[in-house]
């Protein structure tokens, strides 16, 4: 067995004593320094007074000093006594029935606790569930899915014995090939979540919308384009794999764990587990990266549970391998795009369509709201989007970075591109002359857009009006050079579900709780500004507390939702604060005043169209005799609202940026169509944007403030930057190139001629 | 099969009893709760458990700690003095260099190492004069010389500038 020098880590092993509460007061950010000085300490004044590091402050991150040392606790790090070790056996093949399990030796193995698998795992009250439920029956619906689970006192001996662990099956045929003249696509229903919402897409909107005629308007068109893009599957691929260590007791049920919100997982395991209401606790104060693999996706508790249940009160650590994670967490959806616009002499468009079909799970139906652009970017008279799926022998997708739009705006981007050269009209000019007054299909207002704004700050910044009007036209050292535009749209919804509490004590300190998440978007240090400036106090009187759920519930961070849904929760809870303070004659009693608020319902979120909005350029050299893509330069000018912190939100679009940059040049996940398999299942094999694939990157934030969105005045961030990325990449390599790339990734071999 | 080792970690001796098939990554971060540096893939693909051996930076998931008896390592809460940062870790606070955090004390330790080997005049592959006495560090030389050290978070343009303000000063 493993004996350690205990003389040298006191700290440790006092801090293990001090129980949950006592770590995660070791291991969270102090809130007090705010990076310039805090203005004197003041009454709290009206709600939304300008507040010393409040909203708009360049604060650093709170958790900065922390995270430099390696200090921030991940699910993995939480100290625990005597830990075993939970490695999970996924399948071997795609489709079809497990007919014997042999774990004779694997159970052998000096130091293994225990095997799990469908035979002898607990079940579950919720077992139909493809997101949660594992090793409830025989049934194989993917290559990867989880078949068993070994536990053993060491990571080294778990996962030696889990190759012993000998599984025979019976076979049915593959099924991964997402074409679009499949005569089985359907028209998905419900594919959101967990059916929460009304709707066919994941965002609750319907599969197919008309407004006017489009095929009168593509009649009547002078200019016509029809063209057809194409996206592979793309993986996540957060730095800090999915990882838990859970604890059952008689007492508490806790999983220390990497999450975009504790309280959505809570819910689905709580449900899966039979458990009463409250009894199951997640704790994630730090997640290591996200982007959509760490919300819907709960299969890392469900299995690690599954192994605290094996061993009372003895903590299970999992963390699924870079590998595992390929199929376990989800992957964003190949797409097949059509899209087709009309326009008159003048560049007016007078039809747009835009059909797509998405490849899911035979297990589950998910479906983007890929189309949702094109429903909103331009105007025309005559419109019409679809969405068909194929339900395939694959993993479950999910939301990845900018769902749905992400990819959408790969095919009406360029497309509008196409149209421009058609025309013999500059892009951008194409598209000013089709902006919208209202909502094309629905006819309400927008809150904002100030999407022209974006283009000419942008086009001035960039140095626009110097691009050559003909594509390959620009040559230097043997690299032709192109240059590209495209417009940026995402949503900025308001998901429901918000709690949040506010304390006042006696000595003046303020605290704020609500069960979000960081996930490096920087809630720790901006969702105490808000709570700041809501409170009308200097930041360095408030305390902000996130990631567990033993606070009030917060909807999951994801869909660049975080801080207008718990920002204006704050906002009521700070409102709901000074009131109290006010019956009470404006003093605080001994114990302390708390409120705890739910989100305010708001009239003006059925009033409004929400979105944020932004303006691509790229710089592209494509080598002349390799093929070779580089990008020197991509500059974005961004409509996000009031931004609430420059310093973390310029980083927020800086890595969305960087994300189009690396899905345009590198990203794809193939599939190997005999056996259903994601081969290049690692680091080594799927490659994204490493430091020295990225140029120079410019961000400009206009920080106009949204009147009607929220109280801060605020929208999304976090998606933004990677919508219409590579479609000004793939345009500006047309125009260096005269090659039309309408297939993801732009690898080389697409651009020689 | 297990081994007596003895390893110095951040400058404190560590005695500890060991599986022959343990990496130093998990004998740091599983037997002596040094969890610094971060396990991303533990097959060298990624940098973030990137630590010093024996004053190299290595990618600690590919080296067995009990052929290490002895060695000397160096993690990024090493480079820190208590409260008192490492200029680098200084400059990745100043210039955003991280959002999530996890592939940070990676970035750090080798940036500080990469320094070192620039300072010894170590030629990169897009260094122009391979027998230069001197590296001059501008940006290209840094993000080629810090892309053994993924960020899927994508700060690199901020990990860039960073060290650059340390590699000026
Ligand atoms: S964990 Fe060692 S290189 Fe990724
Ligand atoms: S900061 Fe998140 S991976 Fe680098």
């Amino acid at each position: 067995m493993t004996s350690v020098n205990e003389t040298n880590e006191p700290s440790r092993r006092a801090v293990l004593k001090a129980g949950v509460g006592g770590l995660g007061a070791a291991m969270l950010p102090s809130m007090a320094e705010p990076a310039h000085a805090a203005g004197p300490a003041t009454a709290p004044s009206a709600v939304g007074g300008g507040a010393a590091g409040g909203i708009g402050a360049a604060l650093k991150r709170v958790e900065g000093p922390l995270k430099v040392r390696g200090a921030a606790t991940y699910a993995f790090e939480w100290p625990v006594e005597n830990p075993a070790y939970l490695y999970p056996l996924l399948s071997t093949i795609a489709s079809g029935r497990i007919t014997a399990v042999d774990a004779g030796d694997a159970l052998a193995e000096p130091g293994v606790i225990g095997v799990l698998t469908h035979m002898n795992a607990p079940r579950l009250a919720w077992a139909e569930e493809p997101e949660v439920a594992v090793l409830q029956s025989d049934k194989v619906a993917y290559h990867g899915q989880i078949v068993g689970a070994v536990i053993a006192d060491s990571i080294e001996t778990a996962r030696y014995a889990a190759g012993l662990v000998k599984l025979e099956y019976a076979t049915e045929p593959v099924d991964v090939d997402l074409r679009a003249d499949r005569d089985d696509l359907r028209k998905p229903e419900h594919a959101q979540g967990f059916g929460q919402l009304p709707g066919d897409l994941m965002n609750g909107s319907p599969a197919d919308t008309t407004v006017g005629d489009f095929a009168a308007g593509m009649a009547s068109a002078v200019h016509r384009v029809d063209a057809t893009y194409t996206t592979p599957v793309q993986h996540h691929n957060p730095m800090e794999p999915h990882a838990a260590v859970a604890t059952w007791t008689d007492d508490e049920i806790t999983l220390y764990c990497g999450s975009q919100g504790v309280s959505t997982p809570q819910e689905l395991l709580t449900r899966a587990f039979g458990l009463q209401p409250g009894r199951l606790r997640l704790i994630s104060p730090y997640v290591g990266g996200a982007f959509g693999s760490k919300d819907f996706s709960a299969l890392w508790g469900t299995v690690a549970l599954m192994g605290a249940q094996l061993v009372p009160g003895r903590p299970v650590k999992l963390a699924f391998t870079r590998q595992q994670m390929f199929t376990l967490v989800g992957h964003r959806p190949a797409s097949i795009q059509r899209v087709q616009l009309g326009a008159d002499a003048a560049g007016k468009l007078v039809a747009i369509s835009h059909d797509a079909v998405q490849e899911t799970a035979k297990a589950k139906q998910y479906a983007e709201q890929t189309v949702q652009a094109s429903r909103s970017m331009y105007a025309a008279p005559g419109r019409r989007t679809s969405t068909r799926i194929a339900l395939l022998d694959v993993p479950v997708p999910t939301i990845m970075r900018g769902p749905g739009e992400a990819t959408g705006m790969f095919a009406l981007e360029p497309a509008m591109d196409e149209l421009a050269v058609k025309l013999g009209m500059d892009p951008i000019e194409l598209r000013l002359r089709n902006e919208p007054e209202t909502h094309p299909e629905t006819g309400q207002p927008f809150s904002s857009r100030h999407l022209a704004k974006c283009f000419e700050e942008g086009a001035r910044r960039f140095g626009w009006k110097h691009r050559d009007k003909k594509p390959r036209a620009r040559r230097k050292d043997g690299w032709l050079i192109g240059t590209g535009v495209a417009a940026a749209t995402y949503p900025s919804p308001r998901l429901p579900g918000s709690t949040a509490s506010a304390r006042l004590d006696k000595n003046g300190r303020y605290t704020v709780r609500i069960a979000a998440a960081d996930i490096g978007t920087g809630t720790w240090t901006t969702l105490a500004q808000i709570a700041a400036e809501a409170l009308g106090v200097p930041l360095d009187r408030v305390t902000l507390q996130i990631g567990d759920s033993a606070y009030p519930r917060a909807s999951s961070g994801g869909f660049s939702s975080g801080m207008n849904s718990w920002g204006t929760t704050i906002y009521a809870a700070a409102r709901a604060l000074h009131t109290a303070l006010d019956e009470n004659g404006g003093s605080v009693p001994p114990e302390g005043l708390q409120v705890t608020v739910g989100m305010p319902d708001d009239p003006k979120l059925k009033q409004y169209e929400f979105g944020s909005y932004g303006a691509q350029f790229a710089e592209v050299r494509v080598h002349e005799d390799t093929g070779e893509v580089r990008v020197p330069r991509l500059l974005g000018v961004f409509d996000v609202g009031r931004v609430i912190n420059p310093v973390t939100a310029r980083s927020q679009l800086l890595g969305g940026m960087t994300w189009g940059l690396s899905m345009t040049l590198h990203e794809e996940t193939a599939i190997d169509h005999r056996y259903g398999n994601f081969v290049n299942n690692d680091l080594g094999g799927y490659h994204f944007a490493a430091n020295a694939d990225v140029g120079s990157i410019e961000v400009h934030m206009l920080g106009e403030r949204d009147s009607h969105i929220n109280p801060m005045g605020s929208k999304g961030a976090g998606e933004i930057g990677i919508i219409g990325t590579a479609a000004a990449i793939a345009n500006a390599a047309y125009d260096a190139t005269g090659i039309r790339v309408r297939d993801l990734p732009l690898t080389l071999d697409k651009l020689l001629r | 099969m297990e081994q007596k080792i003895t390893l110095r970690v951040d400058g404190k001796e560590r005695t500890l009893t060991i599986d022959a098939r343990t990496t130093l990554l998990d004998a740091l971060r599983e037997r002596l709760g040094v969890t610094s540096p971060k396990k991303g893939c533990d097959h060298g693909q990624c940098g973030a458990c990137t630590v010093m051996l024996d004053g190299r930076r290595v990618t600690s998931c590919l080296v067995l700690a009990v052929a290490n008896d002895g060695a000397e390592v160096v993690t990024a809460a090493g480079l820190a003095h208590g409260d008192d940062l490492h200029p680098v870790q200084r400059s990745f606070i100043a210039e955003d260099a991280f959002q999530c955090g996890y592939c940070t004390p990676g970035q750090i330790v080798s940036a500080v190492a990469m320094l070192r080997e620039a300072e010894e005049g170590w030629p990169s592959v897009v260094s122009e004069d391979l027998d230069a006495d001197r590296v001059v560090l501008d940006r290209e030389e840094i993000a080629e010389r810090m892309s053994g050290n993924l960020c899927r978070c994508a700060a690199y343009v901020n990990i860039v500038s960073a060290i650059e303000k340390v590699a000026r000063s």
